[in-house]
């Protein structure tokens, strides 16, 4: 059950990305191009998602668990430290240097060709080789 | 309606759709849906609890549009064909959202909407720098 709703959000996300254009490098890149041609696209994309998502959340205040039984996760103190900070502007370059974000990177997996692919492995490597850089440990958002 | 662009319905569309997956996976699931951290949970090890839980979002986060590729003309990407400009981006993007423990889904999506000091930070911060880099690179040096 846990599995096959992990995969139901996942398909959805993923043709979400797929029609939103997050997959299209070069909405992503417009949209960040501020001073250029501004391509505000990507500004209905995330409108659009954190509209269900904050009425998820506000459903969760009402209950402990989610459906399946896990306790939903729930927000610790804010720590804005260097690794936020650091690790946000970092993506933000890789973000705009590549146009894939994660999510979109994945979502394209299969249709983007060998670029998306050699960004893929880019990103894993990158993600592997994080924690063993010691850049301190994780700072949790939720519990 | 004529005035607005197609693109932008899409966008909305699209988002609506990316939220609402992201609503199921906290509402049923208890989970929440940050791309990198459920991908660099299962790369780093640190993911081995639920790991199959991880491969099956993963699964339907690149399946799912695979099939309609199948089916239909999937988008282009337009990525770029400079290589190394995907591989120093792709590391860059790892190393980066592991640090700050999310992206623009876990961060931007799931953060945002629940008024995250965290996620509002982190998403301005990555916005900022995104556009510093298309200034200089494609503005300033015309490389990108």
């Amino acid at each position: 059950m846990r599995l096959l709703f992990s995969l139901l959000s996942g398909s959805v996300f993923g043709i979400g990305l797929l029609i939103s254009g997050m997959t299209d490098t070069t909405k992503v890149q417009g949209w960040l191009d501020v001073f250029g041609a501004w391509d505000p696209t990507l500004a209905f994309v995330l409108g659009g998602a954190i509209i269900p998502m904050a009425i998820a959340w506000q459903l969760t205040k009402s209950r402990t668990t989610a459906v399946l039984g896990t306790p939903i996760p729930t927000p610790v103190d804010p720590v804005l430290d260097r690794r936020l900070i650091v690790g946000s502007a970092l993506f933000g370059i890789g973000w705009a240097l590549s146009g894939f974000c994660p999510g979109p990177a994945l979502a394209s997996l299969s249709y983007g060709g060998l670029g998306g692919l050699i960004f893929m492995a880019a990103l894993l490597v990158g993600m592997y080789i994080e924690p063993r850089l010691s850049f301190g440990t994780p700072t949790p958002d939720a519990a | 309606m004529t005035n607005i662009p197609i693109d932008w319905l899409y966008g909305l569309g699209g988002g609506l759709m990316i939220g609402l997956a992201a609503a199921m996976f906290l509402l049923i699931n208890g989970r929440i849906m940050g791309a990198s951290g459920i991908l660099g949970g299962m790369v780093d090890g640190s993911g081995r609890a639920n790991l199959s839980e991880r491969a099956a979002f993963v699964a339907g986060t690149i399946g799912a549009p695979a099939l309609i590729a199948i089916f239909a003309n999937a988008p282009s990407t337009n990525v770029t064909g400079n290589i190394a400009v995907l591989i120093i981006g792709g590391v860059v993007v790892g190393i980066g959202t592991r640090m700050a423990n999310g992206c623009t889904s876990g961060h931007g999506v799931c953060g945002i909407s629940r008024f995250s000091q965290r996620g509002i930070v982190a998403t301005l911060i990555y916005l900022l720098f995104g556009g510093l880099v298309m200034l200089v690179l494609r503005h300033g040096l015309g490389v990108i």
